[in-house]
Parts: structure tokens; C-alpha cells; sequence
């Protein structure tokens, strides 16, 4: 199942050729060993939920390819979906990342032309101290905290993924937004060069996305620079995103190198593209269809097999005890 | 090669490659190698080969004016029941992973979507033709009512395109779409074409 990536395969060429096959072997050999043993520590200590779902995806995955990102326990409500997490070959090969293709399995056969570094990200408009921060600025800002959160994306599918980043919130803090900020926008890069389906006609580009500032400043909404105890992949929005939990897929913008603050609701790259099935707010509910499909049902990746039947989709993704008062007395039907 | 068309193996080997797709289909659900969602890349490459044997079998009677070879006339029958089980199988498995066999749900979603409804429809209209394909069929309805009938294959490859586009227009992704609608496009226009040179001719 684990698709290796280009550059651990020319990484393990490089290693092949300065080391005798044997050696090479045997240390293959020892650590996966050392993987198998690492988890089954993790499983013993019990170190509550985060152990035991992390362990879980290590013990069928082999060792990490990227560069290790691993986040503190979060005190987050809702934070840990207590569910099987997805493996991570599945949630590394299966999504959507248009800029890199329309198929599910494009992104990850295209995205390792992203470059990642240098990256800034540059936060500004209605705020007092508007500023473009580095990567490794906005990497330093906060403890990295590990959240293990449902995704449900808005074509009827779902996994459950631990992510590593920090609650949105604080960095919207730190850039002090005016009163008259209602909404945040956020600008995912559109580098043609490097993002080979960045023109096509499919969507106007750059891809934006958008909250309203209490979504934005609720403590789910995560600032994401990790999975799995990793470094993003590029294919997942490397190398920093959003992760909206109660919302479609389509919400948690990947690869942003822009956040706006702006009094009236921003455009959003879906809603140009077809105002009538996707709404500004696209929160998950399994009461309101797509035009084209019933949403009341969905289908957990790896999880539910052929001929398990789909299971219940739930009211915000199941997040209706944390979010639920963000939309108190709005008519959801209307406002999809 | 003209000679060989009209042997029995000529059939038996067509009936293979008919079978081709729906073994691999078969070998990779076996082997766990569909990709993170077996059942969605099964619903789908089960309407993909439906709509490509769909463009096959209507190019049977072109191929046969064109290349004044008679003898293709024996595969049409073979190639348009694949067509019709291709398409079977796709309600089958959009029915069985998508619905869980819930008749009721199933019913529902049928009305309430534009998108699956003309599915349903070529499906249906599908097997009207598929119903009425064997040789007494023919006998009981008369060679003219019988051909009359199945000019619905025409009708059918408009649903399936309309279908493919409405189910392609979530991605805005219609390439694909337009590939194909340019194959049963030509083929029905060079009917109509070779329709009204036959009149010119009479």
C-alpha cells in the first residue's frame, strides 16, 4: 500500500550505492524492528488517546519519510475523535488538491514539484499590526499540539486524521484584528511553474477560501503543519494549511501564503465556481443535499468495506457540541 | 481474414475480449488493489466500460458500410449485450455500495436526481433491447417494428452522455466527457448522413 515518494527513493538509491547491499538490508531490517517495538511502548504507557491512535497508524506503516512534527497533548475540546485513524498511505494518496490535478490520486502522483522553502506567509488587512512571517517564525509561535480530527470532504467520503499545528486563533491574535474585521480570507499559492493545473479552466485561481472571524477564531479551527507526526506532505497542502473539522474538505484551505482580514464575506474559489451547490459556510450537514447527491451518508476510507452499508453522516462533522452555538437561530438550509 | 470473421472461433474470441475488463475488474477487487475506495473506482470503471462498449457497438455498421464487410453484422448482437451487462453492473454496484440495497433509498434517489434518473433511463432502455435481442424476438415482433426499437441505441448514447456529463460537472472536469460525446456524436451523425445519401440515391 505505502507509495514510496520520489525523493526517499532516491534517497534509499544514494544509501544503496555507498553501503554493501547486506548492511543495507540489515539495517532495513533493525528498523522496522525498532518501528514495531517503538509502538508497542506507545500501547503499554497508555498515554491516553493520542498514544493509542498514534500507535495505532505506526504499527501498520513503515518508518517516517519526512521530517519528524510532533505536537503536545491538546486540551482543545473535541480535539481527539475517538476512531480508528486513518492509515497514512490512504490519506497521503487519496484526496483533493486541485492545483495538482482533479483526480483523487493526482495530487500525490504531482505535488513533489512544490517548493516549500522559502515560504512566508503574509497576514494582513484589517488589523493593527499587519506582518509577512516566515515559516519558521510561524512554526516557533506556538507549541505544536496533535489533533485528531474527522474529515469529511463534500463528495461523501471520510477518514480521520491526526494532524500537528496550533489553533488559528493564535496568530490572529498576535496581528491584533481591527473591530471592523468580520471575515478572514485565505490565498493558497497559484504558481504555475510548480502547480501544473494552476490555469486550467476548472476554477479561478488562486484558490481562495474564507470564515467568518468567530469560525476563524474558534479553538478547533487549526493551523496545520503536520500529520502523522510529520511534516505535511506537499500533496496534503505543505507547507502549512487550514483544517476546519465541521466543515467540507473544500473549507481548509492547503498551501496559504496570504490571510486577509476583510469586512464583507470574501469570494470563495467553489462558490465562483457553482454558487448553487457549494454556500459560503458548507458546514457538514447531513440535512441539507448537494444538488447532485444526498449528503446524509458517507463512506469512511479504508474503514467500511464493499459491502459494509455507508455510515451516518453527522450534524458539524460531530463537532455540534463545540460549534453548534457559532450558528444559534440560522436557517441552515439557506445558509448551506 | 474476411473468411475467418465468418468462423465460430471468430465469436468465441470476441466473447473473450468482452470479458477482458470485467476479469480485470474482478482480479483487482480480489487482489485489494482498486485504491483507497474500491467502491467508488468500481461504480465508476464499471460506467466507463459501459459507455466504451457502448461506442464500440455503434461502430459496427459504419465499420461494416464503409469497409464492405458484411460479416462484422454477426458481432453486433454480442457486443450490445455487453454493453447492456457492463451497464448492469454499474447499477449494480452503484446500488449495492452506494445504496446498501435499500430499495426504498434507492427509489427515492432515482426521482429526486436528475443525474441518476437518466442513468436509470438508459438503463431501462438498455434492457428493452437487450429483452428483445435473440432471434425469435425478432421473428415474433417483424424485422421492421424490431429495428424500429432499437433506434432506441441512439437514445441511449445521449442519456449516457448526459449522465457522464452531469456526474463530470461536480469537477468542472469535462474532457473526458467531450471525448466521448465527439465519438457517439460522429457515429450518429454519419447515420444520418448515410441515411439521407441512401434517399438521394432512391
Amino acid at each position: 500500500m505505502w507509495i514510496k515518494s520520489e525523493k526517499t527513493r532516491e534517497q534509499d538509491n544514494l544509501a544503496r550505492e555507498v553501503t554493501p547491499q547486506e548492511i543495507f538490508d540489515r539495517r532495513r531490517k533493525l528498523i522496522k524492528s525498532l518501528v514495531g517495538v517503538g509502538a508497542g511502548i506507545g500501547v503499554a504507557s497508555g498515554l491516553g488517546p493520542f498514544s493509542v491512535g498514534s500507535s495505532a497508524f505506526a504499527a501498520s506503516e513503515p518508518t517516517p519519510k519526512l521530517s519528524a512534527l510532533t505536537g503536545v497533548h491538546s486540551n482543545v475540546s473535541g480535539a481527539y475523535v475517538v476512531e480508528k485513524a486513518t492509515s497514512y498511505a490512504d490519506a497521503s494518496s487519496y484526496n483533493n488538491f486541485y492545483e495538482f490535478g482533479t483526480d483523487k490520486s493526482d495530487p500525490a502522483h504531482n505535488a513533489h514539484t512544490l517548493k516549500v522553502s522559502p515560504w512566508s506567509v503574509q497576514v494582513e488587512g484589517l488589523v493593527k499590526k499587519p506582518m509577512k512571517i516566515t515559516l519558521e517564525d510561524l512554526l516557533k509561535l506556538r507549541p505544536m499540539e496533535e489533533r485528531i480530527y474527522r474529515m469529511r470532504c463534500v463528495e461523501g467520503w471520510s477518514m480521520v486524521i491526526p494532524w500537528v499545528g496550533y489553533s488559528l486563533s493564535e496568530l490572529l491574535n498576535k496581528v491584533e484584528p481591527l473591530g471592523s474585521a468580520k471575515y478572514v480570507e485565505f490565498v493558497s499559492l497559484a504558481d504555475p511553474k510548480t502547480m501544473p493545473f494552476v490555469g486550467s479552466a476548472v476554477l479561478d485561481w488562486p484558490y481562495t477560501e474564507g470564515l467568518r472571524m468567530d469560525e476563524a477564531l474558534h479553538p478547533l479551527t487549526l493551523l496545520s503543519f503536520g500529520m502523522y507526526s510529520e511534516v505535511l506532505p506537499n500533496q496534503s497542502g505543505a507547507p502549512v494549511r487550514l483544517v476546519v473539522p465541521w466543515k467540507y474538505g473544500f473549507k481548509s484551505a492547503k498551501s496559504i501564503v496570504k490571510i486577509r482580514l476583510v469586512e464583507k464575506m470574501p469570494a470563495t474559489a467553489w462558490n465562483k465556481a457553482a454558487a448553487n451547490e457549494y454556500g459560503f459556510y458548507s458546514n457538514v450537514n447531513p440535512n441539507v443535499d448537494h444538488p447532485r447527491w444526498s449528503q446524509a451518508t458517507e463512506r469512511r476510507i479504508g474503514e467500511d468495506g464493499l459491502f459494509s452499508k455507508r455510515r451516518k453522516t453527522l450534524l458539524f462533522n460531530g463537532y455540534e457540541a463545540q460549534v453548534g452555538q457559532l450558528y444559534a437561530g440560522m436557517d441552515l438550509q439557506k445558509n448551506f | 481474414m474476411r473468411a475467418w470473421l465468418l468462423r465460430p472461433s471468430a465469436k468465441r474470441v470476441l466473447l473473450g475480449l468482452c470479458f477482458v475488463p470485467f476479469l480485470l475488474l474482478t482480479y483487482k477487487t480480489l487482489n485489494d488493489t482498486l485504491g483507497p475506495n474500491p467502491a467508488e473506482a468500481l461504480i465508476r470503471s464499471t460506467g466507463d466500460w459501459s459507455i466504451r462498449v457502448l461506442c464500440v457497438v455503434l461502430c459496427v455498421t459504419p465499420l461494416r458500410i464503409l469497409t464492405s464487410t458484411p460479416a462484422l453484422i454477426r458481432f453486433r448482437r454480442m457486443i450490445g449485450l455487453s454493453v447492456f451487462a457492463y451497464a448492469s453492473l454499474h447499477l449494480l454496484c452503484y446500488a449495492g455500495f452506494d445504496m446498501g440495497f435499500d430499495w426504498d433509498e434507492i427509489l427515492k434517489d432515482i426521482i429526486k436526481r436528475p443525474f441518476i434518473l437518466v442513468g436509470f433511463l438508459g438503463w431501462v432502455s438498455l434492457l428493452c433491447l437487450a429483452l428483445t435481442s435473440s432471434n425469435a424476438a425478432i421473428k415474433k415482433m417483424g424485422a421492421k417494428r424490431w429495428q424500429t426499437l432499437h433506434k432506441l441505441v441512439y437514445l441511449i448514447a445521449v442519456l449516457a452522455v448526459v449522465h457522464f456529463y452531469w456526474m463530470k460537472a461536480a469537477k468542472h472536469n469535462f474532457q473526458e466527457v467531450i471525448i466521448y460525446a465527439i465519438i457517439l456524436g460522429v457515429l450518429l451523425l454519419w447515420r444520418v448522413w448515410h441515411a439521407a445519401q441512401k434517399r438521394h440515391a432512391a
